[in-house]
């Protein structure tokens, strides 16, 4: 006699939900950007996730939907949907440890804490992905993606991509 | 899912969402032609943040007024008539001076607004407002930023800098204009009436300005229409641009 296999609790949904990868930045996870808040069953019964998105109409939110909707099918709830949340805003804060040594490793400078000034001292920069020197500049606020700016390393004269701080 | 009807809510969010609909659109006919490659990008990326704001607040409109419309029916699907933007965000681009002075207008008012409406008794708004300004605070440093280039640049950068000044001027007289809608909304506690940003608005202009070298105008008139859906003859146009791949191929998805 073969069991059925257990059925994943909302513990265990959160946990699957969370390991899709960011369509734009697939090297981090929806749990490394803090955009899943939570996953709870709505009063129609049907197993609902909560979603704080990045920036506001994001194009790469129906990508980010249809992905967990795979996996709650996948735990047997082809019911399930995704809810969007604004309040409170998501802010980069809300990324994780894991998720910023995940930029880094891919050299996308992690972002520093939201509503701090902008550096505007050379050596005071954010770190270089490359060599890690602090020597570095903003060159342009708005980069490949609306969540990245472009900064330059006087040190190793690379550019390269930093997650802006909001 | 029923949602509750809302005629005012939705008519706020059709403005404020055709506000960054229209701009998104004007800022989009400057890519490759920008002064630099950074700049190109930048304007883009600002284009595409206005995009987002669209998408959330005219989805809003279309569930709040009981249509069921989808931010695309409201975008491609509606007469011009039906266009409740300000005239300021429909002129067309003229030169990059005009442009920036149009950006740091709008990028400033945007941001007071904004930054109200996260106190607003409507906690959508209030949260999609909280979103908002973040975005529109790097809109505002951009102008800022360019505005000051500009005004301490050459004499013909800071001729075109003061022109375009010029220009927006009387425009911006709309974005501060009570009626009645915001009247109510005022009252119930959804946002403060427009002409309270007047003041904060005017101070910090005047402050950039001022980094700029450049003159606060004193217009002998003032625009006004667009919120009541009369617009200058640029709206057309940029409307049968905006949807032309839309009328190519309707009903198109990709």
């Amino acid at each position: 006699m073969v069991s059925a296999a257990p059925v994943p609790g909302t513990e265990e949904i959160l946990a699957r939900v969370g390991a899709v990868p960011d369509p734009e930045l697939p090297m981090i996870t929806l749990a490394d950007l803090g955009v899943i808040r939570a996953v709870e069953t709505a009063a129609d019964g049907a197993v609902e996730v909560i979603v704080t998105p990045t920036f506001l109409g994001c194009p790469a939110m129906p990508v980010i939907v249809a992905g967990i909707r795979d996996v709650l099918a996948e735990c047997g709830h082809p019911e399930g949907r995704v809810r969007q949340v604004l309040s409170p805003a998501w802010t980069t804060d809300w990324i994780g440890a894991e998720g910023r040594r995940k930029l880094a490793e891919h050299g996308i400078a992690p972002p520093g804490e939201s509503g701090a000034p902008l550096p505007v001292r050379l050596g005071l920069g954010v770190p270089c992905p490359s060599c890690g020197s602090h020597a570095t500049r903003p060159q342009s606020p708005f980069g490949a993606t609306r969540c990245q700016s472009v900064l330059v390393c006087t040190a190793c004269r690379e550019s390269f991509a930093h997650f802006k701080a909001v | 899912m029923p949602v509750d009807l809302d005629p005012d809510g939705a008519e706020y969010a059709l403005r404020l969402g055709d506000d960054a609909l229209v701009l998104c659109q004007r800022l989009c006919a400057w890519v490759t032609h920008a002064p630099t490659i950074e700049e190109d990008l930048a304007l883009s990326n600002i284009a595409l943040d206005l995009l987002g704001h669209a998408r959330v607040l005219l989805a809003r409109s279309g569930r709040l007024d009981g249509s069921g419309r989808s931010d695309d029916d409201l975008a491609y699907r509606r007469s011009e008539r039906t266009f409740r933007n300000a005239l300021l965000l429909e002129l067309p681009n003229g030169d990059f001076g005009m442009t920036i002075a149009r950006q740091l207008v709008y990028a400033v008012y945007a941001g007071l607004l904004y930054t109200d409406l996260t106190r607003s008794h409507d906690t959508e708004l209030a949260g999609f407002a909280g979103r908002a300004a973040k975005e529109v605070e790097y809109h505002r440093l951009h102008a800022a930023r360019w505005a000051v280039l500009l005004g301490r640049g050459t004499a013909e950068s800071r001729r075109r800098m003061q022109a375009g000044v010029a220009l927006v001027w009387p425009y911006a007289a709309e974005l501060f204009e009570p009626d009645e809608l915001t009247q109510r909304l005022a009252a119930n506690g959804t946002c403060v009436s427009p002409a309270r940003l007047r003041e904060p608005w005017e101070t910090d202009v005047a402050a950039v300005l001022a980094e700029a070298g450049l003159d606060v105008p004193t217009p002998s008139w003032r625009a006004t229409g667009g919120r009541s859906g009369l617009h200058t003859e640029a709206l057309g146009p940029l409307l049968a641009e905006f949807r032309s791949v839309y009328h190519q191929y309707p009903g198109g998805t990709w």
